[in-house]
């Protein structure tokens, strides 16, 4: 057998920061993912399992110890942990008949910050990101510009826009110029 | 001194803050704050530009947005250059450059206005008539000329430097326009609580408040209030006023697109600014206080430079302190001017008489015109004007004929009435409704949540549009639940209620057909064309409008409308709701592309998708191709190599050696759940169910038509867990396929869909090394190939990090899909590389992989199947289920069509020359000296110089292919035609020995 190297993880935006004076960009740190799918039935069995209330309405999201589910359908959730945990295997702890695909590496995120963060997310998202319409913790799946992105918000100048990887350098261009335009 | 027509005193704006520019190269001075045809009024300017069609000289006609006649190019730099900008609306900056339009040479002396004399060959309609033969010259000669000759502006050329933006918004009300009523119902809305947008397209709000000095709100100057509301309503942290935008779109649910000007006006634009912002507003509500546009009078020669709108006279006069003329006269049917003449007279100026269509003026102007000692000629008309580049007289007789009498002016105010602005509102589906008694058409049935208030609405008193708006600001706001208690109340006092108004022609354009008297100036369209377009059989006015072009020019008939409906209805003897009104479009105004592509210029045009090992084929030199949004490595080009002598050596080093391909664009779906192999029975024509854990098969999808759909290797992971591969163009439409199905038609099943076409990189490692190559990085899982045979999947790893790991080739070689997760998938194609490089292997492009799974027989669904191909016709009716009771596309496969004799089958194709590569889409045929049209056969679906065959091999489409194998047929070119022998698709390594290997 060859002297085998461990395989480097290389992010796609690795190394980019952007912005401008009100608002901030950043690659978020590499999470695990997965998503996550099942019927109502089994919310409870799956809740127990990864340690938070799975959200059943629009919009809704629930936190736990670095663990995220954001609702994106009716039997679906995009669970993000930033501690890298495996979440197909807690996932399968439950018993429940659920289905989860690891799509960690599909998803990357990027963290958007400042006074102008909304601003510049509706740059290329038709979402009303108002507090009182769209509060700390909503997220939602939704478009920015031509690309596919989920939104969730961190707080209450502070965004998570996860898009899939191809399409993150043009979300990270998209966001460039909507938080230069958020300055304006 | 910015100009010899200002009035000191006059006006609003502040004489030391000045301002150059150059008009046609001449160079003056401005105030800043003027519009470009203040500032050339100012300085005594009244020509600004040629006529689209006669090149008659042409003036200013209004002060505002409506302006259909003073068209300018203006520009910053050359590259920063705008053709067709209204004078009336761009505000002057220091050092502009202005250049009037469509003259030749020089604007004074144009050698186009020889149409003028010519017009009766340049009737309405002539391009429909006069050109007509012979028909050969229509595309040739004509068009090309009379394009030409008809052109306004010209286009620039250069790259525009600016940038723009785009935001989304969203309101509880949306109020368009803020004069009197806008801000009161902005003001009633935000006081309530509501969230409101306010958008006005002026640089400053007011609305009528720029001219009308006459009325007072709570007792202050109408102005000075809309200024003082402005500034309480953006200071409320509900409120967001937003001057310089137009609102120029109103779409289904209340979306609103307004366009924002944000530099335009500027002299140094800070280089962070977009020049133009996109808004794109959903409200729940809007209000809309659009207003009214003031109608010109159609008579005789009523075009000239120095004739226009009351309302711009008075706008020029009060807001920028610029007297029009030295001698006024006013052309009225309607008081509203007189406030004009009253206006002049107080600011010093000669108003030389009112001459006014109706026998009764308003009473009350009428009493105040003789106190100030102005000459009212009632029942009069102006039946001709004079002077050659600026009106110098109007004659003027009593209505039914008498004595005509020249009066000396040097401009002419004229008011034939207002016209309610219902552009929006009939933007948005609303029915209108015409009030007959003043003759104009106002917001009838509402299609969306919405209110019209004040004059858009037909609300001429000032009090009654005031309460109007306020009681719908209020109502808005609490539709859309807000709860605040400050309740508005505002008084508005007029100096005059107005009276009067008239559309239509008006005496002395007669029913003379060769008076030029305009109701359309910027397309040059008279009263005798719209009477022609009846007496030539145009009965709707959507054809009198086609036939005449009336409204059709940028201002889209903002002043001409009304006037050519009234002409055609009274032309055809029918009331004017029976003739109808042409459909109001958007945009309200012209829209710059830049504001309409926004961000989507350069590099965010489109997303361009690149796999995690992109930046490994670009440092070694890769060419790429575009598939979709992504970008693929096409070849791999050595120094001195082209990319024939590349694909070449590719192609022969993958057969003897090695090549590692990326695959990673492949569509990906994760298909999970108890009922995962029952539903792919029911999407691919394939039986799943047999297929054992560890183990791949070919699957073929068709629709329900029996259609080929897609094609890809699936593996099955587990009983419940399914990767399945699809094209990569077809990785969103199938998994939308796949999803629509699951949730329409077989509901039933726990089975669940996932994209993981971006979880995974894919490298494929081909060629009869592959195995050596791989070896030394793979743990867990036995590579032999009895363990791990063609068409077998593993879960393992690789260079330490998870792989699933497939045994398929699409090269017909041994070969292995290395599957990581994609963040490792460049240092994991780079440890493959450092194992692969030594052994002579390559990597390749796309260009390869086509010619390999060619040389294979190997199809590509989209290439060598075009949406009419069953699978049998493609040859692989041998992964098509016959003991199957149901798949999507088993009853289309058994039409009769789909199942006849003499279907195009696909079949190979190799030239008579070898030497010699088909074309791609080439038509073939069995008898080349046939005569024209042929009876064509099918078609060439795929081409290539196969280096590992020595020759040129294609795949073709062909009618009743299989069973002309041997036949030779023939592809006739526009150089020679070329013979070729049918095959079977299979060049290459027949038996197949080598997969095996």
């Amino acid at each position: 057998m060859a002297d085998l190297t461990q395989a480097v993880r290389r992010a796609p935006l690795t190394g980019l920061h952007g912005g401008s004076s009100t608002v901030r960009l950043t690659p978020a740190a590499p999470a695990s993912h997965i998503s996550l799918r099942a019927g109502p039935d089994a919310v409870f069995a799956l809740s127990g399992a990864l340690g938070l209330d799975l959200p059943t309405r629009p919009k809704g999201s629930a936190s736990a110890n670095g663990r995220t589910a954001i609702w994106l359908g009716p039997d679906e959730w995009l669970v993000i942990d930033e501690n890298g945990a495996d979440l197909v295997a807690i996932a399968g702890s439950s018993g429940a008949l659920h289905a989860a695909t690891d799509v960690s590496h599909r998803n990357t995120a990027i963290i958007v910050a400042g006074p102008g963060a909304a601003s510049a997310i509706n740059a290329g998202c038709p979402q009303d990101l108002s507090l009182a319409v769209f509060p700390v913790g909503a997220g939602s799946r939704t478009i920015l510009g031509k690309a596919e992105i989920v939104l969730l918000r961190l707080a209450e100048d502070t965004f998570r826009v996860e898009c899939w990887r191809s399409f993150s350098t043009y979300v990270f261009g998209m966001l460039t110029e909507g938080a230069e335009d958020a300055s304006a | 001194m910015s100009g010899a027509n200002r009035i000191a005193g006059k006006g609003r704006l502040t004489p030391a803050r000045t301002a150059r520019f150059t008009f046609d190269g001449k160079s003056y001075t401005a105030l800043q704050g003027d519009t470009v045809a203040s500032a050339l009024l100012a300085n005594g300017v009244h020509l600004l530009g040629r006529s689209f069609k006669y090149h008659r000289p042409r003036g200013i006609l209004s002060a505002g947005p409506e302006e259909p006649n003073a068209l300018l190019d203006v520009s910053r730099d050359s590259a920063r250059r705008q053709p067709n900008v209204r004078a009336t609306v761009q505000e002057v900056f220091d050092g502009m450059k202005v250049e009037s339009q469509n003259r030749w040479p020089s604007l004074a002396f144009d050698v186009g206005a020889v149409n003028d004399l010519m017009s009766p060959f340049f009737a309405a309609g002539f391009y429909y008539k006069t050109f007509m033969w012979p028909k050969k010259a229509w595309h040739g000669i004509y068009e090309p000329f009379i394009r030409r000759a008809a052109g306004l502006g010209v286009a620039p050329t250069e790259a525009d430097p600016d940038h723009y933006a785009s935001r989304y918004a969203h309101c509880d009300v949306l109020v368009v326009g803020a004069g009197v009523a806008g801000l009161a119902a902005a003001l009633a809305a935000a006081e309530a609580g509501a969230r409101v947008i306010l958008v006005d397209e002026q640089p400053e709000v007011g609305g009528a408040l720029h001219f009308d000095s006459g009325l007072t709100v709570n007792g202050q100057p109408g102005y000075d209030w809309a200024q003082a509301t402005a500034a309480r309503l953006a200071a409320m942290p509900n409120v967001q006023v937003l001057t310089r935008t137009t609102a120029f779109g109103y779409y289904n649910h209340n979306f609103v697109a307004l366009a924002e000007r944000v530099t335009d006006h500027i002299a140094q634009p800070d280089k962070k600014l977009p020049r133009e912002r996109l808004w794109q507003v959903r409200a729940k509500r809007v209000v809309l206080a659009t207003g009214a546009i003031e109608r010109h009078m159609v008579f005789p020669k009523n075009d000239r430079p120095g004739i226009m709108l009351a309302s711009a006279g008075r706008t020029f006069l009060n807001h920028f302190g610029v007297a029009v003329g030295a001698k006024v006269g006013v052309y009225t049917a309607h008081d509203s001017a007189y406030e004009a003449a009253f206006d002049l007279k107080r600011a010093g100026v000669a108003v030389a008489a009112i001459v006014d269509s109706r026998q009764n003026p308003g009473a009350e102007v009428l009493a105040e015109a003789r106190r100030l000692g102005i000459e009212v000629l009632s029942g009069h008309s102006v039946i001709n004007t004079a002077g050659r580049l600026r009106i110098s007289s109007m004659t003027v007789a009593r209505n039914g004929g008498g004595a005509a009498q020249k009066i000396v002016v040097d401009a002419l105010l004229v008011s034939a009435g207002w016209t309610p602005s219902v552009h929006l509102f009939s933007q948005s589906r609303g029915k209108l409704s015409f009030e007959g008694e003043k003759q104009r058409f106002l917001p009838g049935t509402y299609a969306q949540d919405s209110l019209s208030v004040g004059a858009c609405n037909g609300t001429d008193q000032l009090q009654a549009a005031i309460e109007e708006a306020l009681a719908a600001g209020e109502l808005m706001a609490r539709a859309t639940g807000a709860a605040g208690g400050n309740a508005v109340s505002l008084s508005g006092e007029a100096a005059f209620e107005w009276t009067g108004g008239m559309i239509g022609a008006s005496e002395g354009a007669g029913p003379d057909t060769t008076v030029k008297a305009f109701i359309d100036f910027q397309h040059d369209v008279c009263a005798k064309d719209i009477r022609l377009a009846v007496r030539e059989g145009m009965h709707s006015i959507e054809h009198i409008k086609r036939f005449t072009t009336n409204g059709m020019a940028s201002d889209q008939g903002k002043l001409s409308n009304m006037h050519g409906l009234a002409i055609a209805a009274e032309a055809l003897d029918r009331p004017i709701p029976q003739v109808g009104l042409t459909t109001f479009r958007q945009p309200y105004t012209p829209v710059t592309f830049g504001t309409i592509i926004s961000h989507s210029r350069g590099s965010l045009f489109d997303p361009a998708r690149k796999t995690p090992m992109h930046g490994w084929e670009e440092a070694h030199g890769a060419e790429f191709e575009d598939v979709g949004n992504w970008k693929r490595a096409w070849f791999y080009p050595k120094a001195g190599e082209n990319m024939h002598e590349a694909v070449n050596r590719e192609c022969r080093t993958v057969r003897t050696t090695a090549g590692l391909f990326d695959a990673s664009t492949l569509g990906k779906i994760e298909v999970v759940g108890p009922d995962a192999a029952t539903f792919l029975n029911l999407l691919y024509t394939n039986a799943w169910d047999t297929l054992k854990p560890g183990r791949c098969r070919y699957g073929i999808m068709t629709r329900e038509d029996g259609y080929v759909y897609d094609d890809g290797v699936v593996g099955r992971l587990a009983e419940d867990r399914f990767h399945v591969t699809t094209t990569t163009g077809g990785a969103p439409r199938v998994l939308h396929h796949m999803e629509d199905y699951l949730q329409t038609e077989f509901p039933h099943l726990k089975v669940w869909l996932t994209s993981t076409t971006e979880q995974w990189a894919v490298i494929a490692v081909q060629g009869p090394k592959a195995r050596e190559i791989i070896a030394p990085l793979v743990e867990g899982i036995d590579l032999s190939p009895d363990a791990f045979p063609h068409m077998s999947v593993a879960e393992g790893k690789i260079c330490g990090v998870p792989t699933r790991l497939f045994r398929v080739s699409f090269t017909g070689e041994l070969g292995f899909e290395v599957n990581v997760p994609a963040d490792y998938g460049q240092a994991v194609w780079e440890a493959i590389w450092a194992q692969a490089e030594p052994l002579g292997s390559c990597a390749y492009g796309t260009e390869t992989m086509h010619v390999l799974r060619a040389e294979k027989g190997y199809i590509i669904v989209g290439q060598d199947t075009d949406g009419t191909v069953t699978p049998d016709d493609a040859g692989v009716a041998w992964a098509v289920s016959k003991k199957k009771a149901d798949f999507v596309g088993i009853r289309g496969l058994k039409r009769p069509d789909l199942m006849r004799e003499g279907r195009k089958q696909l079949v190979g194709l190799l030239t008579k020359d070898p030497s010699v590569v088909l074309e791609e889409g080439a038509q073939i045929v069995a008898d080349p000296n046939q005569p024209k049209p042929m009876t064509m056969l099918g078609h060439v679906t795929s081409s290539y110089w196969s280096e590992n065959c020595g020759r040129s091999i294609a795949f073709a489409l062909v009618a009743g292919g299989r069973a002309r194998v041997g036949q030779t047929l023939y592809i006739p070119m526009p150089d020679r035609t070329i013979a070729a022998e049918v095959t079977d698709t299979v060049f290459f390594d027949k038996e197949g020995a080598r997969i095996n290997g």
